[in-house]
């Protein structure tokens, strides 16, 4: 089979059309470069009505929302989840490690949660801190103005709260709390954990005249088709694309290897058409790989040459290595004091929640060394597959018989509607060389590319923090009046609950930044050490995880290197 | 004729006086606006290969006419209908754990399983088939399993119980997940709204109220209009 070359040479070629890809297709296209955006998905907009399901009513489906074709449930807008048909990877023995793929325009960003949260000065300096892992070469000043930036492009609401770690932004104001909320800053408040308005990129109210302002409907997961939530195909691409940009975006087009000529140099890319399943190769000036951090890691492994024959920028074989993801942990509650609720009003609110914990604790006198959040949800929400489920299971608690048939169970369901509310901490695990992924050269993808394959376990720091997070849950429901539910409280049989690694979706690390080009990937501006034209991202440059999500700071960081490529572009010095 | 009237036509032929039909009102407070209208019903939001997938299970048959009709006797014992919201039989029930049946495989032999059991069960007791049974005879077979002991795992029960279990969960989800059963639960969401914070009779039901310093700090829905500015601090200015 013959590589179809294309004649046309790209200023930049952007690998991956999520949050990274997005952010750096905007600045590039806007500085007026000719920019080519490569995407194994197909197209996507919020607003097709073809593909939108906000607002679709359960019944509207014979399975009424059940996850068999999405994990997350039919609604949700992510094309791809856990396993991707004909795109496996593997598993290193005694290891699971879950790998979330969304195969569209715009990737993660269309359901993701939209918990926009700065990295706080201390994040960026977790060696100095407790001697773990390792300091990234900036600080919170060196990201400080293009958080800003990315506030006031994107919008997020929040309040200025003047933490210390937690830093304030530019924020448009956020919704009130909803009647769970109001029993959870009460129960936290008892225990003297911090409660504070989440920050999320929802918009409460306008910032620009292109994109609508949220209607409350609860369903940012779904992907908002006024444009009301980021995405980066809604709030990056197709406005870089309106005010004139040049951007040619390819879809289906699945990228096998980074291309290079005798001195190394990169020369752009060769991918696989997804529909004619040929071969192609585009080439550019500069390739920026932001096609996730686990993706991203497995193209430089993948781009094996003369010049770089332990993959491209691995001279360090530190690519794919660090892989880390955030930790998680959760608890339900029954919560007494949210039965039999009125329900004459629309509560539907924000999608997720309008209140959270930032990490409160001191960890200098702790048993675990990093932080998390606590995320909080609840409330009366649309019923879906799974609802009415054991509808009066929580008889239990007042002696009631469980079970049964008849009219009692309308009562049962209307009874303990809205009544229960769950905790997830998000916390921060240490980044460790011994997790990685690497390529599994016994396996092929349906396009005949190389799989990773995951090696990847959780140490005790992560687990001694999964077990303050169920005591801080148990306290929380305790000061709520409630009752823990749902199996009750994990303890060490279980690792406390911890999540496998992967299935909190932050995965970063992969091709971690720094000044040493002996153990790092890329440099501080995300450029790698080898290649001095290509550039990565999306979160493989992240030193380490913080108590935090990755997005914004992935928005921030590509921001950054945008300046820079542009600024190196113009030097022509690459 | 359509499934589903056959399946009406069967349950008022067979004299379960219980039921009574009763169109579902679609009253109500509906804020249109153009987003709810733009979106492609033909599509409900599936990618072709979804809808591909939809298609090809609904030409699927898993249970015939009998094991429809006794599944939806079933569900009208299980969640008897109520004026004004119907009940299972206009939520399509059964057609919907049919669906589900084919969706989700593990489903498919406990049910087929249980329904067996159930006419076998009601065979030896009183000579006749669940179906046709009078509702006292179905509640003398379903009162033991009905109730199962929650001490126990559900998968270490007997399939009878482990049956009806399945049976209440996908009756109860099914009808509340129709038009009928979101209208009986009350739910007023999943249409255009602006969120302004919890009622105040709601509060007080509930004993809690709104910090005033923290709702100092909200949005206040008739500034949500104008393009946000800030000073050079981050403090909003409009």
């Amino acid at each position: 089979m013959q590589i179809i070359e294309s004649p046309e040479v790209y200023d930049v070629i952007i690998v991956g059309s999520g949050a990274g890809g997005g952010m750096a297709t905007k600045q590039l296209a806007d500085a007026g470069f000719n920019v080519a955006v490569v995407e194994a998905g197909p197209f996507f907009d919020p607003a097709d009505p073809k593909t939108m399901t906000q607002l679709k009513w359960p019944y509207e489906s014979p399975r009424r929302g059940a996850g068999t074709d999405r994990a997350f449930g039919e609604w949700d807008m992510s094309w791809g989840d856990w396993e991707v048909e004909g795109e496996p990877y593997t598993q290193a023995e005694g290891t699971n490690f879950k790998w979330w793929r969304s195969r569209m325009l715009g990737g993660r960003t269309n359901h993701w949660g939209r918990i926009s949260l700065r990295f706080g000065p201390k994040d960026f300096k977790g060696k100095t801190r407790d001697g773990l892992g390792e300091d990234w070469p900036i600080g919170y000043d060196d990201v400080k103005p293009y958080y800003d930036k990315v506030d006031k492009l994107i919008g997020v609401f929040g309040t200025n709260e003047g933490l210390e770690n937690d830093p304030d932004g530019f924020f448009i104001p956020p919704p009130k709390p909803r009647l769970h909320e109001l029993f959870y800053i009460k129960g936290a408040k008892k225990t003297g954990i911090p409660v504070i308005p989440s920050r999320m990129s929802m918009l409460t109210k306008k910032i620009n005249k292109d994109r609508g302002v949220c209607f409350y409907c609860g369903q940012c997961s779904r992907s908002c088709s006024v444009y009301a939530d980021f995405s980066s195909g809604s709030c990056l691409i197709f406005p870089a694309q309106k005010s004139g940009g040049k951007i040619r975006i390819y879809v289906n087009s699945m990228v096998r290897e980074v291309t290079t000529n005798a001195e190394g140099k990169a020369t752009g890319i060769s991918y696989v058409n997804k529909e004619d399943r040929k071969e192609y190769q585009l080439k550019a000036r500069v390739v920026i790989l932001a096609a996730s951090a686990c993706s991203s890691a497995r193209i430089l492994l993948n781009s094996k040459s003369p010049q770089h024959p332990n993959g491209l920028g691995n001279s360090s074989d530190i690519v794919g290595k660090y892989l880390h993801d955030s930790t998680g942990a959760s608890a339900t509650g029954f919560i007494p004091g949210l039965m039999n609720r009125n329900t004459s009003y629309n509560e539907d609110g924000v999608g997720g929640m309008h209140v959270y914990s930032p990490w409160w604790g001191d960890n200098s006198k702790l048993d675990f060394p990093r932080g998390y959040h606590i995320e909080v949800w609840g409330g009366m929400g649309v019923p879906n597959y799974g609802f009415g489920f054991d509808a009066n299971a929580f008889n239990e608690f007042f002696g009631a018989k469980i079970g049964g048939y008849g009219d009692t169970l309308r009562d049962d369901v209307k009874k303990y509607y809205g009544s229960v509310v769950g905790f997830g901490g998000r916390g921060e695990g240490i980044a460790l060389k011994e997790n990685y992924c690497e390529i599994d050269p016994t396996t092929l993808d349906q396009f005949g590319i190389p799989v990773l394959k995951f090696n990847y376990k959780w140490s005790d720091h992560e687990k001694k923090q999964a077990k303050h997070m169920q005591d801080t849950f148990e306290e929380l429901i305790h000061n709520m009046g409630g009752q823990q539910i749902w199996g009750g409280k994990s303890g060490k049989d279980d690792d406390y609950g911890l999540r496998a690694p992967g299935e909190i979706i932050h995965e970063v690390g992969t091709t971690r930044m720094g000044n040493d080009p002996k153990t790092s990937v890329t440099n501080k501006f995300n450029q790698l050490h080898d290649v001095d034209n290509v550039f990565i991202v999306d979160a493989g440059p992240f030193v380490s995880q913080a108590d935090k999500n990755c997005t914004w700071t992935i928005l921030a960081l590509s921001w950054r290197a945008s300046d820079y490529i542009i600024e190196q572009l113009k030097k022509q010095n690459i | 004729m359509d499934r589903r009237k056959s399946i009406q036509t069967i349950i008022l032929g067979a004299g379960a006086s219980a039921i009574v039909f009763h169109g579902c009102k679609t009253e109500g407070d509906k804020t249109t606006t153009d987003i709810a209208h733009s979106s492609d019903p033909d599509f409900f939001g599936r990618t072709p290969e979804e809808l591909e997938r939809i298609e090809k299970l609904n030409a699927e048959t898993l249970f015939n006419e009998h094991e429809m009709e006794t599944i939806a006797v079933l569900s009208t014992v299980i969640l008897p209908p109520k004026e004004p919201h119907g009940g299972p039989i206009e939520a399509e029930v059964p057609e919907f754990i049919e669906f589900m049946g084919k969706d989700i495989p593990e489903l498919e032999t406990p049910l087929l399983g249980g329904l067996m059991w159930l006419d076998h069960k009601c065979n030896t007791e009183f000579g006749a088939e669940f179906k046709t049974a009078t509702l006292e005879q179905q509640k003398k077979i379903l009162d033991p399993i009905a109730y199962h002991d929650t001490e126990v795992p559900l998968d270490e029960q007997t399939l009878e119980i482990q049956f009806f279990a399945l049976m209440r969960n996908l009756v109860v989800s099914g009808y509340y997940t129709s038009k009928m059963g979101i209208a009986d639960l009350g739910y007023k969401g999943n249409m255009p709204n602006i969120w302004d914070g919890v009622p105040q009779d709601v509060l007080d039901q509930h004993g809690v109220e709104y910090d005033p310093e923290w709702i100092a700090k909200c949005i206040d829905q008739s500034t949500r209009a104008t393009i946000a500015t800030w000073d050079a601090e981050g403090n909003l200015l409009t």
